[in-house]
């Protein structure tokens, strides 16, 4: 008998090879392969992606100075005299963005930490869905509740305000970004051992003392996460702000005013029937770019804090 | 010993579940108590209840009393966070906070109001004497809780516990996690202790509970079949039952 094993073995032929295994070969090869394209295809969009904005932007700037572009503060592409001063896009997308992570930052921690600390079982398990299913309202959606109910409350409040104006829009996108902050915070916070909890409730914490001084420091760099996510999807809203907040690109720091932002004047010029190849054209590949730009270095700052304040646990 | 915790007819349940059935006794000042007893026995759950930490286990019902110098700790007139700064503990895994040893150690004191840094430097230092870590961790105090040893990481948590100046130190299989060497240290630091706080300690090993503890309590099925001095306990027990579980027929 065990001569008869030795010679099994010695066998180099594969068939009879008692260690191999068709189905295990096969996947072991093709698998890495295939998994491997499906992870590239996203990365060669982004590369795609970044070439066409920049040889548009490239063109843009042959025709306007950088300089102009960056400093100008009068932005009119589409009536003369043309002016290409990026200015009033971006304080009307800042303007818009602040509003909306000071309504929804305060109010979307203090849920996650009313979900994540106080609340029984029970109303986690019915309230974190119905968050959810908030996020996927469309976007088209909050641009109508700003308009029928968010700007008559303000015009009722500030009779001087517009029609259109920054303020409506800015609280639309700060409750549409919401459940982003208190979704994501609240992982981040159910994630941090009890025995830490525990450990502070032993020395006599509060629950609210707990949440703030142990639960949200441990939670920090999701927190952090979280808020710059929502940050750079209330810089890159488009839908409400070209409802609700107007189409005037004007350099103001008056919330009741109406202002166009980054977005909203590349859907108004994508809109309209614009030549292919004209400076306009070519403008809002360069607004995008500064958007771009804008988000990039964003996420860079957000890697940046989450890292150091990291609490390991 | 003056008696400092009295149950009495003391019920414990977890929903459905009675996990304390008519628990009669009583705990000296100022000495180690041991509770001993099978997994699930109600050792912990009763640990527990003497700092209220079963409070935050939803479906949690207690009937009885349980008083700590004549208060009944379950009364509405009684703080939980203040019981619980004067009833300190120690758990099974160490749970140092993701922080630096200092602040872990100024936590508690910061809680309950001690603002000055020279008054916190001051506790910080007696605590960590106390817990016998001072001279391993005095040169590096900034640096993270995580980055000392687990024996280390637990001694730093019994001196977490005495920041808050605690009449009684609870500790909840606080060596089961650690290796012989650190267990030893920690018996010892418990033999230190005891001259100045009333320790209640759970433990699955009886032999720890037989080397370091004044009195020992035996728990089976959420009953306390016999309490006694810990030396009459383990030498001369009254009930069979007793008996059964030290000489190690079952458990």
């Amino acid at each position: 008998m065990p001569n008869k094993q030795e010679t099994t073995i010695d066998k180099t032929n594969a068939s009879s090879n008692p260690f191999k295994n068709s189905r295990v070969s096969i996947l072991n090869k093709i698998m890495p392969i295939l998994l491997f394209l499906c992870a590239i295809v996203s990365v060669f969009t982004t590369i795609g992606i970044v070439i066409t904005l920049l040889s548009e932007t490239v063109n843009f700037f042959r025709e306007i100075p950088i300089f102009d572009f960056l400093f100008g503060t009068k932005w009119s592409a589409l009536i003369e005299p043309k002016q290409f001063g990026i200015l009033p896009l971006l304080a009307g997308t800042l303007m818009i963005t602040s509003i909306a992570i000071i309504v929804a930052l305060p109010i979307g921690l203090a849920s996650a930490i009313y979900l994540s600390e106080y609340a029984p079982d029970k109303v986690r398990r019915i309230v974190k869905p119905i968050l959810e299913v908030l996020a996927g309202v469309p976007t088209i959606v909050y641009g109508y509740f700003a308009i029928s109910i968010i700007t008559p409350i303000i015009q009722f409040i500030f009779p001087s305000a517009g029609v259109y104006n920054a303020l409506s829009a800015g609280i639309a996108v700060g409750i549409m970004i919401i459940p982003m902050i208190c979704s994501l915070s609240e992982d981040a916070m159910s994630a941090v051992p009890r025995s830490l909890r525990d450990g502070a409730y032993a020395l006599g914490a509060t629950r609210f003392e707990v949440a703030l001084k142990i639960v949200v420091p441990a939670a920090f760099s999701g927190i952090v996460s979280s808020a710059v996510l929502a940050f750079s999807r209330a810089l890159g809203e488009t839908m409400i702000v070209s409802l609700a907040a107007g189409s005037t690109p004007t350099l103001t720091f008056n919330p009741l005013d109406s202002i166009q932002t980054m977005t909203a004047y590349i859907v108004q010029v994508s809109l309209g029937d614009i030549a292919h190849g004209s400076i306009e054209y070519g403008s809002i590949f360069a607004v995008g770019m500064t958007l771009f730009v804008f988000t990039f270095l964003l996420n860079i700052l957000a890697q940046y804090i989450s890292r150091r304040f990291r609490e390991e646990y | 010993m003056s008696t400092l915790i009295e149950a009495k007819d003391l019920n414990l349940f977890y929903t459905d579940f009675h996990a304390l059935k008519n628990v009669n006794l009583t705990i000296p000042e100022k000495a180690v108590t041991a509770f001993i007893g099978p997994s699930g026995c109600g050792k912990s759950t009763l640990l527990r209840t003497l700092n209220r930490m079963n409070d935050m286990i939803a479906g949690t019902r207690i009937e009885g009393k349980l008083t700590i110098s004549g208060t009944d700790i379950y009364s509405q007139e009684v703080d939980v966070e203040t019981l619980r700064k004067k009833v300190g503990m120690v758990f099974q895994q160490p749970n140092p906070f993701p922080k630096s040893i200092y602040d872990n150690i100024a936590y508690g004191p910061r809680l309950h109001g001690i603002k000055s840094k020279q008054k916190l430097d001051e506790i910080v230092e007696t605590s960590l004497k106390s817990a016998a870590l001072w001279n391993e961790v005095k040169d590096h105090l900034k640096r993270s809780a995580l980055s000392i040893s687990g024996g280390q990481q637990q001694r730093l948590c019994i001196a977490r516990a005495l920041a808050v100046n605690p009449d009684i130190l609870l500790m909840d299989e606080a060596t089961s996690a650690l290796d012989p060497i650190s267990t030893l240290k920690i018996e010892e630091l418990v033999q230190d202790l005891r001259d100045k706080y009333t320790i209640v300690m759970v433990t699955h090993n009886m032999h720890q509970a037989a080397r370091v503890s004044n009195q020992t309590v035996f728990f089976l099925n959420g009953e306390v079949v016999e309490y006694d001095d810990t030396e009459k306990l383990f030498s001369n027990p009254e009930d069979q039952r007793t008996e059964d579980y030290i000489s190690g027929r079952f458990g």
